[in-house]
Order: structure tokens, then C-alpha cells, then sequence
């Protein structure tokens, strides 16, 4: 349970700061804090448990269909990266306190910090690689939005979208690979696929796996061709990138080639694939770090490069080079953090990062300095640090494989050493153009030493540093130990994690790369020209802006052929391709009617039939004044209302005819603010495409519907009509279905209606306000004033008596809606707007809302008796003179239904008739 | 019978769609109500056409008509004349700022 706790405690923390950052920028921090320090000392207080050699895994089924599941796991290897993720977020959420100014939204950053740590910590504590994929994807997106925090500047923007589309895209490839592994076990269990290493590897698909699995990672781990991203991602505020590039985000992509390391590695493929990729990396990284004149660019690149180390040595599919992996992963993120952080200090002291602008610090930032050269000393790989001893085990692990390459064995140590080389070379510039030489007199800034709790996590990261390259087998054994238990999960291999190997290839391997990098720094003037020369001119950025706006373009092209912006093309085009469609479908299904037994027609029927098809007629030709086709379109309206009276459906003929009322008097006040007629505008030829395009769009329709008549049919509503009196207490079924067994989906529909009407009212808000002065309320024909203050009352009573019969009679919540709003439109229109709005209620919104709520809550309340949403409860009351009566729950919630249609519906017919008309800015539609 | 709601339908479709292809607001919007009715009383038939056999339970009586998709048109019924409510508001709002009521904008 606690294992839940520590993966999802960011994620529940997130609105902590938002809130906390109203009470100072100190307190923000410390609350902030507050989750991840709970959850690394409910960590701590599981790693006895794992130390002692058990692996602690929590299951919840999520959808089980699927094959997700809410599963997390903590073995030693899960525990030492959710530990550097925790610890290193910690020190980062010190650091920003004092990085970000003033005018920074700093309850925003941590918010954005905290979510990235915990989808950081999804993914390591993750036992379903499902779950562990969607955690991938929300690293890619709070990334994105961390990279873009300075929103105002165009390069955090570009930096931030190219980080999401290329690790974006990276992990739809994982996912895809993910899948087939899952398929390929028959589990997305992690620990079963990791115990099913041979059954995947001599599975037909475990190339295609492989490679997608592996896009994934490179992507994310800014493997060469896709390491691009990572230098433009610099446009992050630097605590971000000292947390992102160091311990997080990046190594995201070889914790998980190290965590599916006993599925995948071993074959040939692995080995080419990942160890060429990590090797090509390594150098290119470090040689783009050489020539770097920004302090973050330098760095950045420098992590590209150690990235393409660690993914080398996993590449070599071997325990040994596991091991060295590892534990370069965890000396990576102690040595990167402070370096980037110490850039920080530097860039917020000295007002610039660019190193020709630096030089000469030691003497304005003593303190700074001695951390910054120990672990770019570290870097470096000089001893007596951590960073030489993993170094030492990498040269050590290239030496014995470089055998598997037969007799081009010598280049895999030759390339590695002229990594380590340029590795030195570009840790001495860092140190020593920033910090000796000439002090430089036009700095932005007068340089002086950060706040004394700046330096605080660059201490505690040094400190480790150094821990670890003194005595490593004291300091850092034991968790190598666990962690690689939890790795290779069985035995761990001999390795030795002593200072001194003695006299062997290694150690002068790490001799050569010292002195050569010092020797390349000392020649950098003629290293430069020579780049300068040499260094190919395409960029990553060059190219990947190249390849979107490509796709745009082509996109927009397709786009641009099919739609010009016009609707009528855009109707046309979709009425095409749905008849084209079903064209197809009766091609190559056929045509058959059922022999169902046919319904005998009476005489009215075909009278009604007949209206019908004459008022669409007169309709097409007539259409052009508007009025006669409103009235023609009524018509259609109402003969579909006695249809439905005639085929068994009142409770729709109750609704059509109560909408049919309210729609014609909305299309009337439309009227008059359109033109009343339509001018003659379409060529023949148009018209003629139309009819074609009507007639086949019906004649289509019409053959379906006749179709689906004559077919005989089995229905499922054959348990809403048992249940109806039993289960919802009522005898309309179809108000039981409305109210009670799809009361979820009317929920829905009456929301929309509501926000229909907001939509109206927002559309109209301006320009309604005209009818202030709009006092003709003399001008109503008083037969009309005095006839419809007599209904209202009768009107109210027959609303009220259908809807408290429509549980069980035809009626309900929505008719009973629909006749309340045309007794209350009654008035508005005879006695006009300021009259009605003084006796009703000026605003209809509070009506919506209540009956929202109402419906809402009677849903909520059977969760209070342990049922599901809107189960719904009835009983029987004798009322002293009214009777037996019935009370139902279902009828709360009908009465929201009602409440929402009455507000809705006349606020829409309201504001729109509140609208002058052009010409008579004075005049409003009820008293005209 | 069915015949006959059949081509209803057909001819409720048929006019709504040329009535939705013209160039000038208001006859779209017609349409588009004139094809909500031809769906909605599709639905309902799609659950065969019945007489006399209301969804409504009586003692003594066992035969009913379907009442899912009665149930299914009733709400879209509301929501259709929602969105008719919605769109004409539209068109006013349009005709309004661009003082023209043609669908693509034009004069």
C-alpha cells in the first residue's frame, strides 16, 4: 500500500503550491517539499525489506481487458532510481527557490516539477508495462511543459515542442513494441516478461520488438540521430535541466534498457544495435561538447555523450558491462546535477553563460569554483572521484569484448579511449575559461557567490562525489549490490569496485585519455579551425524543422484540395461520400426486404402521406419565402407528432408537439432578424447536382428504413419492460428508461441542453441590453394580455399534472418542461419582456443550475446507500386526502429534467427576442 | 404501412438535404431540422411499427411496442431543437457582423 502511496504522492501533492505560493516564495518551496520527502522516507522505509533480498509488488486491476493493471513494483533496482529521482528532485526544489526572481510564477513551476517527478516515478516503480508506458508519455508532456516554462521566449517554445515530438514520438514506437512483447509472453506482467528472456528471443517478431522498444529508449535518451532535441531543450530555466538532463528524464531511456535488459540483450542484434548507436553517440556528443561556447550547451552535449556511454555498455550485453552501466548511471546524475547546477549559479551570478564572455571567477566565487572543477574533475574521470572509477570498469568491460569483433578488435578501445579524451578536453575548458585567465570587465552582472542555500545541493552532490571515489565499495557497494540483483534478477557477477587495478590496459587507457585531453585543450585554437572546416554544416534542428513544416505543408495541401472554407462544398463533399458509401454497401450486400408481417394502413394514413409528400414538394419549390417554408417545415413537424400517436409512441407525440410550438416561435423571432426572402442564387446546374444529391440521399433512406421495417427482429428491451414496475417503480417505460435505466445518458442530454443555452446567451449578450428603453407595452392586443393571463395558471396546472403522471402515464420531466416554458413564452409574447421579467425572474441560469444540481445530487445520494449513480428508490405514502400515492427517487431527478428544459429553453427564446431588429435599435421582438 | 413511414422518411430526407445545399442560412437550417425528423422517426420505426401496444404497463396486457428507441428519440428531440436553438443564433449572430446571411461569408 505504501509503494501506491510513494508513486502517486507528487501527483496528489501538485495543487499544493499552487495554493502555498500566495504565503511567499520560501513557503512554497518547503510545502512543496513536503510529498517528496514523505515519500523518500516511506521509501527508506521499505529498502530494508529489499535489502534483505525481497521484492515488494502491489497489483490492482485497472482494465483487465487489456491487460492494465495498476501494478507497481520495488526491487533494488526501482529503489536506487526512485531514490535519485526523490533525493535529486529534493535538492532541485532548494535550488529553484533561489534560481527563479521574482516575477517567475513559482507555484507553476513546482506544480509542473512535482507531476514530472511523479511520472518520472511511475515509470521505474511501474509493473506493467502498460502502466509504465503511460507514465513514459506524461514524463514527454509535463517535460514539454517544463522546457516551455518561459512561455514569452520563442526558443523555449521550439525547444519545448521539438522535446514532445521527438520523445512523443519515441514512446508511440515503445508503446507498439510493448504491445508485441506483451502479445509475444502472453502477460504484461513485468516480471514475467523478464523471466521469459529465451521464449522472446526466439520469437519470429523479436527484431521488430527489439528495434521499437529501442526507438523509444534512443529517443528518450538522446541517442545519436535523435539526440538533437536535448541541446534545444536548454531553453529550460536550469534547475529543470540540471533535474531533466542528469538524473531524470534522459535516463529514462537506459533505466529502461538496463530494466529489460534480461528479456532482450543477448542476441547479435542487441549488440550492434545499442553498443554502434552508444558508441557513435559517445563521440559525437563529446566532440559537439568541445566546440560549445554556452555553459548549458557544453554540458548538454556532454550528456549526450555519457548517455552513448552507459547505452554502449548495456549494449554489450554482458553482466560485467551491466554492472559498470549502472553505476555510471548513478555517478552520472551526482556529477551532471552539479555541474549544471553550478552553470546555474554562474549564469545567475554573472548575468551569462556564453564562456568567451567568462574567465577569471575564482577570485569573485572562490566557493563555486572548487565544486565546479571537482566535478568537472569528475567528469573528467581523474581519480579519487566517482566518475574515475565507472570510467575505469567502462575501459575495463571494452577491453574484454572487443574480442567479439574478431580483428577490428582494436577500435572498440581506441574509440572509448577518444571519448574519455575529448572528455577531459571539454572538462578543462569548462573549469578554466570560466574560472582562470583574465577576469573580464563587461559582465552583465558584478559576479559574487550565490545565496548560501544555493550552494546547498551542490554541496550535498559533491559530497557524494567524493564519498563514492574514495571508498566505493563502502559508500555505494551494497546498493550496486541490490540494484544489480535487481537488474540481471539472479546472480550477480565478480566485479570489483577497488581504486587500484594495478598495471593494466585500462589504466593507461585513462592515462592516454587525461593527457591527451589536456594536450587537446591546449591546442584548441587549431582544433577549432580545424572543425570549423571540417564539421558538417546540417544541423538536427535544421533538419527536423525541414521534415514538419514539410508535413504541414503537405497536410494543409490535402486539406486545401478537399475543403476551400466554403460549407456548401463541405456539406456537399459529406453528403457525397455518405451516399457513396452507402451505395457501396448495397453493391456489395444486396438488397433484400424482410417478410415480416406488414402493417395494414388505414385510409387516414395515406391522407396523412400524402400532406406530407405534397408539403415537401411545395417546400422545394417554394422555399425562397421564408415564411411559407417555416410553415411548411411546421407541417412536416406535426404530421411526424400523429404519426407517432398512430405507431404506439404518445410520450413522443407529447414532445414533438410541445418543441414543435417553442421551435416555431424561435424561428419566427429569427425571421425578423433575417432576410425574409431567399434570392435566387444557384445555377441550374446546381440545382440539378442538389436534386440528384436529394433524391438519391432519400430514395437511399427511404429504402433502408423500409428495409429495417420489414426485418424481423429480437430486441433487448424486453427486460426494460419487465423490470420497469419491479426494479423502477413505474409503468411508463419510457420515462422509467429516461429517469432510471439510462438516467446517465439524460443526464448528459440535459447538460447539453444547458450549455446550449449558455452558448445562445453568450452569442447574444451583446446588443440585448438595447431594449431598456423599450416601453410599447401599450401596443399588445389586449384580446391576446388578457387571454393568456387566464391560461397561465391553467397552463402551470396541466404542466404540473403531466409531469407528476409521467412515471407512469405518458408524460415526464421533459413534456412537462416544454409546456411550462410555452405558458411562461405566453406572456413574454402578450404582455412583452419588462412585464414578464418583472413578475418571473430575470435570470433563467440559477433555474439550469438548480435543476443540474438537483438531477445530479438525487444521482450522488444512492451512493450515500451504497448503490450505484442514480439508482433509484420508491415507496408508497397514503396522503390524508389525496390518496395512495407513489414517491419515487427517479422523480427528484425528473424534476431536474424539468427544471433545466423550463430554464434552457426560455432563456434561449428570451435573449433572442430581446435582440433588436436592424433598423430598430428601440424595438424588441416581444413588443413588436 | 411501413411503406408508407418509409417513404416519409425518404421524402422528409430528401427535401432537408436540398434545403441544407442552398446558399443562404435560414433554408440550411430548415434543412437540418427537416432531417432531424426524418431520423428521429427512423429510430422510432427501427423499432417496428406497432399499433395500439403503448410502452406503458397495464395488468391484462403483454404485447408493447419497443421502448428504447422511443426513449433514444425522445431526448434527441430536446437536444435537436437545442442545436436548431443554437445554430439560428449563429446565423443572427453572423448576419449581424457580417451583415450577410450566406453560409460561406459572401455578399
Amino acid at each position: 500500500m505504501s509503494l501506491l502511496l510513494i508513486a502517486l504522492l507528487p501527483f496528489l501533492c501538485i495543487p499544493l503550491p499552487l495554493l502555498a505560493v500566495h504565503y511567499g516564495r520560501t513557503a512554497c518551496a518547503w510545502v512543496t517539499a513536503l510529498g517528496p520527502a514523505i515519500a523518500l522516507a516511506l521509501l527508506l522505509g521499505s529498502a530494508p525489506t529489499v535489502f534483505g533480498g525481497e521484492t515488494v509488488t502491489v497489483a490492482w486491476s485497472w482494465l483487465p481487458v487489456l491487460g492494465l493493471e495498476l501494478a507497481f513494483v520495488l526491487d533494488g533496482y526501482s529503489l536506487l532510481f526512485a531514490a535519485l529521482i526523490l533525493g535529486i528532485g529534493l535538492l532541485i526544489i532548494l535550488y529553484a527557490r533561489y534560481y527563479l526572481s521574482e516575477s517567475d510564477p513559482m507555484g507553476r513551476f513546482y506544480a509542473m516539477l512535482l507531476a514530472f517527478m511523479g511520472a518520472m516515478l511511475g515509470i521505474v516503480l511501474s509493473n506493467n508495462l502498460i502502466l509504465m508506458v503511460i507514465f513514459w508519455e506524461l514524463t514527454s508532456i509535463s517535460s514539454f511543459l517544463l522546457i516551455g516554462y518561459w512561455r514569452h521566449l520563442a526558443e523555449a517554445r521550439q525547444g519545448a515542442r521539438m522535446a514532445l515530438t521527438i520523445t512523443g514520438a519515441g514512446g508511440l514506437c515503445l508503446l507498439a513494441g510493448v504491445l508485441l512483447l506483451g502479445e509475444i509472453v502472453g502477460s504484461y506482467e513485468l516480471t514475467t516478461v523478464l523471466d521469459s528472456g529465451e521464449l522472446i528471443r526466439a520469437h519470429p517478431l523479436y527484431e521488430l520488438t527489439l528495434v521499437l522498444i529501442l526507438l523509444g529508449a534512443f529517443t528518450k535518451s538522446a541517442q545519436v540521430p535523435f539526440h538533437f532535441w536535448l541541446p534545444h531543450a536548454m531553453a529550460a530555466p536550469t534547475p529543470v535541466s540540471a533535474y531533466l538532463h542528469s538524473a531524470t528524464m534522459v535516463k529514462a531511456g537506459v533505466f529502461l534498457l538496463a530494466r529489460l535488459f534480461p528479456a532482450l540483450a543477448g542476441s547479435d542484434l542487441w549488440f550492434f544495435l545499442v553498443s554502434g548507436v552508444g558508441l557513435a553517440t559517445l563521440v559525437f556528443g563529446a566532440y559537439g561538447a568541445l566546440f560549445k561556447d554556452d555553459l548549458k550547451g557544453l554540458l548538454a552535449y556532454s550528456t549526450i555523450s555519457h548517455l552513448g556511454l552507459i547505452t554502449l555498455l548495456f549494449g554489450l550485453g554482458t553482466p560485467a558491462g551491466a554492472v559498470a552501466g549502472v553505476f555510471h548511471i548513478i555517478n552520472h546524475a551526482t556529477f551532471k546535477a552539479s555541474l549544471f547546477m553550478s552553470a546555474g549559479i554562474i549564469d545567475h551570478e554573472a548575468g551569462t553563460r556564453d564562456i568567451r564572455r567568462l574567465g577569471g571567477l575564482r577570485h569573485k566565487m572562490p566557493h563555486t569554483m572548487w565544486l565546479a572543477t571537482i566535478a568537472a574533475a569528475s567528469m573528467a574521470g581523474v581519480p579519487l572521484l566517482n566518475g574515475f572509477i565507472s570510467k575505469e570498469m567502462f575501459f575495463a568491460e571494452v577491453v574484454v569484448e572487443s574480442e567479439r569483433l574478431g580483428a577490428a578488435g582494436w577500435l572498440l578501445p581506441a574509440v572509448a579511449t577518444l571519448g574519455g579524451l575529448l572528455s577531459a578536453a571539454y572538462s578543462i575548458r569548462f573549469v578554466h575559461d570560466v574560472f582562470f585567465g583574465d577576469s573580464r570587465e563587461s559582465l552583465p552582472k558584478e559576479p559574487h557567490e550565490p545565496p548560501r542555500y544555493m550552494r546547498v545541493p551542490v554541496e550535498v552532490l559533491i559530497g557524494i562525489c567524493v564519498a563514492v571515489g574514495v571508498a566505493p565499495a563502502l559508500v555505494i557497494g551494497p546498493v550496486l549490490d541490490v540494484a544489480m540483483a535487481g537488474v540481471l534478477r539472479g546472480e550477480v557477477p565478480y566485479y570489483s569496485l577497488a581504486l587500484w587495478h594495478g598495471f593494466k590496459l585500462p589504466l593507461f587507457m585513462s592515462v592516454i585519455a587525461l593527457g591527451g585531453g589536456l594536450l587537446l585543450y591546449l591546442w584548441r585554437d587549431r582544433a577549432e579551425a580545424l572543425h570549423e572546416r571540417v564539421f558538417p554544416a546540417i544541423t538536427g534542428k535544421g533538419t527536423f524543422e525541414a521534415v514538419l513544416a514539410g508535413a504541414v505543408a503537405l497536410s494543409r495541401g490535402i486539406t486545401r484540395a478537399f475543403d476551400n472554407g466554403s460549407v456548401q462544398r463541405n456539406l456537399a463533399w459529406l453528403l457525397t461520400a455518405a451516399i457513396v458509401l452507402g451505395g457501396y454497401g448495397l453493391w456489395t450486400g444486396g438488397y433484400s426486404v424482410g417478410d415480416a408481417h406488414q402493417t395494414p394502413a388505414p385510409w387516414a394514413a395515406f391522407g396523412i402521406w400524402a400532406m406530407l409528400l405534397a408539403a415537401m414538394t411545395a417546400l422545394v419549390v417554394l422555399h425562397r419565402n421564408r415564411l411559407i417554408a417555416l410553415i411548411l417545415v411546421g407541417v412536416a413537424g406535426l404530421l411526424s407528432a400523429v404519426t407517432f400517436i398512430y405507431i404506439s409512441a404518445p410520450d413522443l407525440a407529447l414532445t414533438q408537439l410541445s418543441v414543435e410550438v417553442v421551435s416555431v416561435i424561435l424561428l419566427l423571432m429569427a425571421l425578423r432578424l433575417l432576410p425574409e426572402h431567399t434570392p435566387r442564387e444557384s445555377s441550374a446546374g446546381r440545382r440539378l447536382r442538389d436534386g440528384a444529391l436529394a433524391v438519391l440521399g432519400g430514395g437511399g433512406v427511404a429504402a433502408a428504413a423500409y428495409a429495417v421495417m420489414t426485418q424481423p427482429f429480437t430486441t433487448i428491451s424486453d427486460y426494460h419492460l419487465v423490470n420497469s414496475v419491479p426494479g423502477g417503480g413505474g409503468s411508463n417505460v419510457v420515462n422509467v428508461i429516461l429517469v432510471d435505466f439510462r438516467g446517465f445518458d439524460t443526464f448528459g442530454e440535459i447538460t447539453v441542453l444547458g450549455i446550449a443555452a449558455a452558448c445562445v446567451f453568450a452569442l447574444l449578450a451583446q446588443g440585448a441590453s438595447a431594449t431598456e428603453s423599450a416601453h410599447r407595452e401599450s401596443n399588445h392586443p389586449l384580446m391576446l394580455l388578457v387571454g393568456s393571463r387566464v391560461m397561465l395558471p391553467m397552463m402551470v396546472a396541466v404542466a404540473l399534472y403531466i409531469f407528476l403522471r409521467g412515471h407512469n402515464l405518458p408524460g415526464g420531466g421533459f413534456i412537462a418542461g416544454l409546456v411550462a416554458t410555452v405558458a411562461l413564452v405566453t406572456q413574454y409574447m402578450a404582455s412583452g419582456i419588462h412585464w414578464s421579467e418583472r413578475r418571473f425572474t430575470g435570470s433563467y441560469f440559477p433555474v439550469i443550475g438548480w435543476g443540474l444540481l438537483i438531477a445530479g445530487a438525487t444521482g450522488v445520494v444512492s451512493w450515500l446507500f451504497g448503490a450505484p449513480f442514480l439508482t433509484s428508490a420508491y415507496t408508497y405514502v397514503d396522503w390524508p386526502v389525496l390518496g395512495h400515492f407513489e414517491i419515487a427517487s427517479a422523480m427528484a431527478f425528473d424534476l431536474g429534467v424539468f427544471l433545466t428544459v423550463v430554464g434552457a429553453v426560455v432563456l434561449m427564446l428570451a435573449n433572442l427576442g430581446k435582440q433588436p431588429a436592424h433598423g430598430d435599435k428601440e424595438e424588441s421582438s416581444w413588443s413588436s | 404501412m411501413e411503406f408508407l413511414i418509409a417513404t416519409g422518411i425518404g421524402a422528409m430526407t430528401a427535401a432537408g438535404i436540398y434545403l441544407m445545399l442552398r446558399r443562404r442560412t435560414f433554408p440550411v437550417i430548415l434543412g437540418l431540422s427537416l432531417l432531424s425528423y426524418a431520423v428521429n422517426l427512423f429510430l422510432v420505426s427501427s423499432g417496428r411499427i406497432a399499433i395500439n401496444q403503448p410502452p406503458v404497463i397495464q395488468a391484462g396486457v403483454s404485447e408493447y411496442t419497443d421502448p428504447l428507441p422511443q426513449a433514444l428519440v425522445l431526448t434527441a428531440i430536446v437536444i435537436g431543437f437545442a442545436m436548431t436553438a443554437f445554430v439560428l443564433v449563429l446565423a443572427v449572430k453572423a448576419r449581424t457582423e457580417t451583415g450577410s446571411d450566406d453560409v460561406d461569408g459572401g455578399a
